[in-house]
């Protein structure tokens, strides 16, 4: 299917974009007339992901983020977050909720929210390679304003 | 995001305001145990009232201070939490705790 409109966002992994990334994602995600649970849904599973490639994939070093967030009709929404940073090795093992391997008070919980919060989430990693979350959400039928 | 705290008798209460994130949180963090280390409270609030967003990293900020407070055998307590942050709350267990406020926890 094709998307009716779509959005590319590329930052470097600065902790301060966090907040950047996600409100950016939201912006354009305000098309599709979400509810305020909807965004805060959507904006919490982009800060958990960006977060991840800040704190796992570029752990000793600022590398780049890209963002790719495409609008379909009948309100489909879909976030690909990309990074080309150290990868997983054991992905399964990753998602698991509460397994963490930072310190700093990391709740181990970036993927049991993204899972939650989000209609799909798919995650392919190459150590060594780098990282691509995949995220859908189908929003409460409404209207397409583009 | 800012911390604003406040004594009385031997509740030490943490207003938080604006967003916790990963960004945030390291800030956040600092500035309430330097207050807790130093006044020693018998129960620390953490309120969430005027908090506009939350992910995972808030939840690390509540687990770490609800260590901070067993160690200085006190006790912590979460309460003003609007909507989605109970949410965020909910989806990591932390009824478990016992530290979320019943009636405005959700």
């Amino acid at each position: 299917m094709k998307p009716v409109n779509e959005m590319k966002l590329v930052i470097p992994s600065r902790s301060a974009n966090e907040s950047y990334a996600r409100v950016a994602v939201a912006a354009f995600a305000a098309q599709l007339d979400p509810t305020i649970e909807e965004i805060n849904d959507i904006k919490t599973a982009v800060s958990e992901a960006v977060t991840n490639c800040i704190v796992h994939a570029y752990r000793d070093k600022i590398g780049t983020i890209f963002l790719t967030v495409k609008l379909f009709e009948e309100g489909k929404i879909s976030i690909k977050i990309r990074d080309s940073g150290c990868g997983i090795e054991n992905v399964e093992q990753a998602m698991e909720p509460l397994f963490t391997t930072a310190g700093e008070e990391r709740a181990g919980l970036g993927f049991a929210v993204m899972e939650s919060f989000m209609d799909k989430l798919t995650v392919r990693s190459k150590p060594g390679k780098g990282t691509t979350v995949s995220m859908e959400k189908r929003l409460k039928a409404r209207p397409l304003r583009v | 995001m800012s911390v604003k705290i406040e004594h009385r008798d031997k509740v030490m209460t943490a207003y938080l305001e604006g967003e916790i994130d990963h960004h945030s949180a390291r800030s956040i963090r600092e500035q309430i145990d330097d207050e807790a280390q130093q006044s020693k409270p018998q129960t620390l609030l953490l309120d969430f009232g005027r908090v506009s967003f939350m992910d995972s990293s808030g939840i690390g900020l509540v687990m770490g201070r609800f260590r901070l407070m067993s160690e200085l055998g006190g006790s912590l307590k979460v309460v003003n939490t609007p909507p989605h942050i109970a949410k965020v709350m909910r989806l990591a267990g932390m009824e478990r705790l016992n530290v979320l406020e019943k009636e405005n926890g959700r």
